[in-house]
């Protein structure tokens, strides 16, 4: 047990970052499934984390409330801008919810009394339990599977293959995008409140473009075909800098080539079962 | 079951649809025929809601579809079929079709996270129902294939399949036979009557003339916009408009007419 | 007082509206958002910077040094990343993404070699004097920047106006199966374009560096996130509505940093950028082009 617990004192944050990076991948894997490319997720993240922050520091609430308060207000916000902006495809999509990632970052910039501006917030009283994190990745598995084998999961597919015919088999898809946006936001939320309450301390740059795009990469990373592809990219990617520590400033080198390599060589991600499958058909 | 009344459709400038008008009564198999770019898609296109038309009203079973959704349009009781074939390629046969039955299954979150009994039951019916219908169109054996493996004239079924899945009470066909042979083509006329004998009123959009002649109890003829033809396959094969509008193009219909 | 903003504004206003013309004209040539255009931007810088204190040019050779250096490298994404991804008929989110991931290695790349502080063209390659232009102070550095960029936006827009050129492109921009088919050269023509929209963002990279005085590895990214604001306000793929729309970003920070302050200049452009969307979606300046079913 000693073992263990040495391990542990050295490695529980990166076990929990583990936890809360798959979930952050999950919630972009729930857009990308509905065929949306939205990188507002980060931004999601630190409203999520900055509510829940507030509220377990300055109304002193329980900490279930102020994970539940991390959910609320993205779902909120996902819904307020959700209209006008789902209306986007592609290309427009990927860049207005880049774009609202920046607005969101230079409000808490600018918004110091609460905020605490650039400074961030410090002293978040560390209250996230290895079981916390492990109970939300469990319960966003399930839900997500359970959708997934549905009408809803396979609206979602529908929507990404072909919209228009998707509409025209009478399934509403500005419901189903905004159903996928919505839980997208709630689940980054989450993750966002869960990993404040993991390091003490977070601020406004935590949550712009970099971090949208480094849980990008972990999604596309692992795959889309599957809750495992989202996760194993977490995973890997969350790994990935403490065994390239030596690299320090080049580290991003890695990170931004291996998702240049994986887009051009794993179209499919990593976790790709048709390919697992057509691999073990050939040894057959 | 659907009446056009007065429908135009403009583009800027461009005049598509001009005062286009005419009643398809159920239970049978109308054809709307005309010269390509006639405007024949567009009138299908507002039809099921993907445009609105610029003046004039569509009604369906007495009610206006103006306005309307594409997804309530479907759920109504109007299903389509492309005529670029848009099936979903990456799903099998039998998730297309049930994909289909959307808007009919009626359980909502609370069933579908609780997996409780109503949910399962309707998640089997579908799959049951669509299997039957895979097989009427002969496709079962292949349920569980990719969609994108089948041939043209298998996906072509695998879309009527699918748009038979909504449960309709009508079905638009935009240009069923477009790439076929005339094998292809004739099993797939006597699958249309198959259709129709089951209940279903059949709309089809088509320039095939021989085709939609052997078919259709009623024809209108579009073209540049407006139609100038109505009737029965006699009327409309003799209607001097009709041949002047077909010989005038160079196209093998009219040499097939 | 404002007046004398006007200068500040329209020489900020030009280097966005390059930088938004390199980026438009990839869109509109190619079909991809390039997202590794804030990095190629930098990276124009840097060489600059290098040519100047190395080499020992003047300004003027560090300029053709930046386009120089800033176009090879656009080539080099276009044929080892681009253009294996267009051989694989790849939806159109993909190349994107993978742009992405260059910009994080460039970015990187950069601060692993000059490290992350703010450095600077040393003073005397920097022209000081003051004009007075119409009773306005006027550097002659804002004044180059002005007529620079200018300069280079109306030869762009002559070359695609005027030029056989132009035509071809516009044709690409429109089909490039259907361009292909009349027998233009569409992948050397995107090879061009990679190279020159690449040069055009080096160039803006300096007179960005030069403006602000200060260069940094990350020095491309808030250029790309206003980059991305200007062409959604312009129209994307529209070249003149790409630099009406930088002219005009640049105008509303300036007045609004005299205005407002500071601190909500960079919002300035996001934020209309999200009205902009929520009421007329093809931007700004854009012209509207369905696409039907």
């Amino acid at each position: 047990m000693e073992a263990f617990d040495s391990f542990w004192a050295v490695y529980s944050n990166l076990v929990l970052t583990l936890g809360t990076n798959s979930l952050l991948a999950l919630s972009i894997y729930l857009t990308l499934s509905c065929g949306m490319l939205a990188m507002a997720n980060a931004a999601f993240m630190g409203i999520g984390a900055y509510t829940a922050a507030l509220l377990t520091m300055n109304a002193g609430m329980p900490f279930p409330v102020a994970l539940a308060g991390g959910m609320a207000a993205p779902a909120v916000v996902a819904l307020l801008i959700g209209g006008p902006t789902l209306r986007l495809s592609g290309v427009y999509l990927a860049m207005a919810t880049l774009a609202f990632g920046e607005v969101v970052r230079i409000f808490i910039l600018n918004t110091e009394d609460w905020t605490g501006g650039a400074l961030g917030l410090n002293g978040i009283p560390p209250q996230t339990e290895w079981w916390h994190v492990l109970l939300a990745l469990a319960l966003a598995c399930v839900v997500l599977a359970l959708l997934r084998r549905s009408k809803v999961g396979r609206a979602f597919e529908a929507i990404k293959l072909d919209e228009t015919a998707a509409g025209l088999m009478g399934i509403d898809v500005n419901a189903h995008k905004m159903l996928a946006f919505v839980l997208g936001a709630m689940l980054a939320g989450l993750a966002g409140a869960l990993n404040a309450h993991l390091t003490f301390f977070i601020g406004p740059n935590e949550y712009g473009f970099d971090r949208g795009v480094e849980i990008l990469t972990m999604t596309i990373l692992g795959g889309i075909n599957g809750l495992m592809g989202p996760i194993s990219g977490a995973v890997i990617l969350t790994l990935l800098p403490e065994l390239l520590r030596g690299l320090a400033d080049f580290r991003n080198v890695v990170n931004g080539l291996i998702l240049v390599g994986i887009v051009l060589f794993l179209p499919r991600g990593l976790w790709d079962p048709a390919r697992v499958r057509a691999l073990l058909g050939r040894k057959g | 079951m659907l009446k056009l009344q007065s429908v135009s459709r403009h583009f800027g400038g461009l005049k598509v649809l001009q005062d286009v008008s005419f009643e398809v009564p159920q239970g049978g198999i109308f054809g709307l025929i005309g010269p390509n770019g006639a405007g024949k898609t567009t009138v299908v296109n507002l039809i099921t809601g993907l445009l609105p038309p610029t003046s004039g009203d569509i009604l369906f079973n007495g009610e206006s579809l103006v306005g309307r959704k594409p997804h309530r349009i479907t759920t109504g009781g109007v299903a389509r079929t492309f005529q670029n074939i848009r099936v979903f390629k990456e799903m099998t046969l039998l998730e297309n079709v049930i994909v289909g039955m959307h808007g009919r299954l009626g359980y909502g979150a609370a069933g579908l996270l609780l997996r409780l009994p109503s949910f399962r039951a309707a998640e089997r019916a579908a799959r049951d129902r669509a299997r039957e219908l895979l097989s009427w169109m002969k496709l079962d054996h292949k349920a569980d294939d990719i969609a994108d493996n089948l041939s043209y004239g298998e996906q072509r079924k695998l879309e009527l399949a699918r748009a038979l899945a909504t449960e309709p009470k009508l079905l638009l066909l935009d240009e069923p036979v477009a790439g076929m042979n005339s094998t292809e083509k004739t099993e797939l006329m006597a699958e249309i009557r198959n259709i129709q004998a089951r209940g279903y009123t059949i709309f089809m959009i088509e320039h095939d003339m021989r085709f939609v002649m052997g078919l259709c109890e009623h024809i209108a003829v579009l073209n540049f916009g407006r139609i100038i033809a109505q009737g029965g396959p006699d009327a409309v094969r003799n209607d001097p408009q009709v041949i002047e509008a077909y010989l005038g193009r160079d196209d093998d219909e009219a040499a097939a007419a | 007082m404002l007046e004398q903003q006007l200068f500040n504004a329209l020489s900020l206003g030009s280097v966005y509206a390059l930088f938004a013309l390199g980026f438009t004209l990839v869109f509109g040539v190619l079909g991809v958002v390039n997202l590794s255009h804030g990095a190629v931007f930098m990276v124009g810088a840097y060489a600059a910077l290098q040519a100047v204190t190395r080499l020992n040019l003047p300004l003027a050779g560090a300029l053709v040094v930046a386009f120089a250096v800033s176009g090879v490298l656009g080539l080099l994404i276009d044929l080892l990343v681009l253009r294996p991804l267009r051989a694989r008929n790849a939806p159109h989110l993909i190349p994107m993404i993978a742009t992405i991931g260059l910009a994080i290695a460039l970015n990187s790349l950069a601060q692993g070699l000059f490290g992350a502080e703010n450095l600077r063209f040393p003073a005397e390659v920097l022209p000081q004097q003051t004009l007075n232009v119409a009773g306005l102070h006027v550097t002659v550095l804002e004044l180059g920047i002005i007529v620079l960029s200018f300069g280079l936006m109306a030869v762009l827009l002559l070359v695609l106006r005027g030029t056989q050129l132009g035509r071809a492109l516009r044709a690409i921009a429109e089909s490039p199966k259907a361009a292909a088919l009349l027998g233009i050269n569409v992948g050397g023509l995107f090879m061009l374009t990679s190279f020159f929209a690449a040069g055009l963002g080096g160039v803006a990279g300096v007179l960005i560096g030069l403006y602000s005085n200060a260069l940094f590895p990350l020095m491309g990214q808030p250029i790309l996130h206003k980059g991305i604001a200007v062409i959604i306000l312009g129209g994307m793929g529209d070249i003149r509505g790409a630099m009406l729309a930088g002219l005009f970003l640049g105008f509303a920070e300036v007045l609004s940093v005299a205005y407002i302050g500071s601190t909500m200049r960079d919002a300035v452009g996001f934020g209309l950028l999200f009205a902009v969307l929520l009421l007329r979606p093809k931007g700004l300046f854009g012209t509207t082009n369905e696409r039907k079913v």
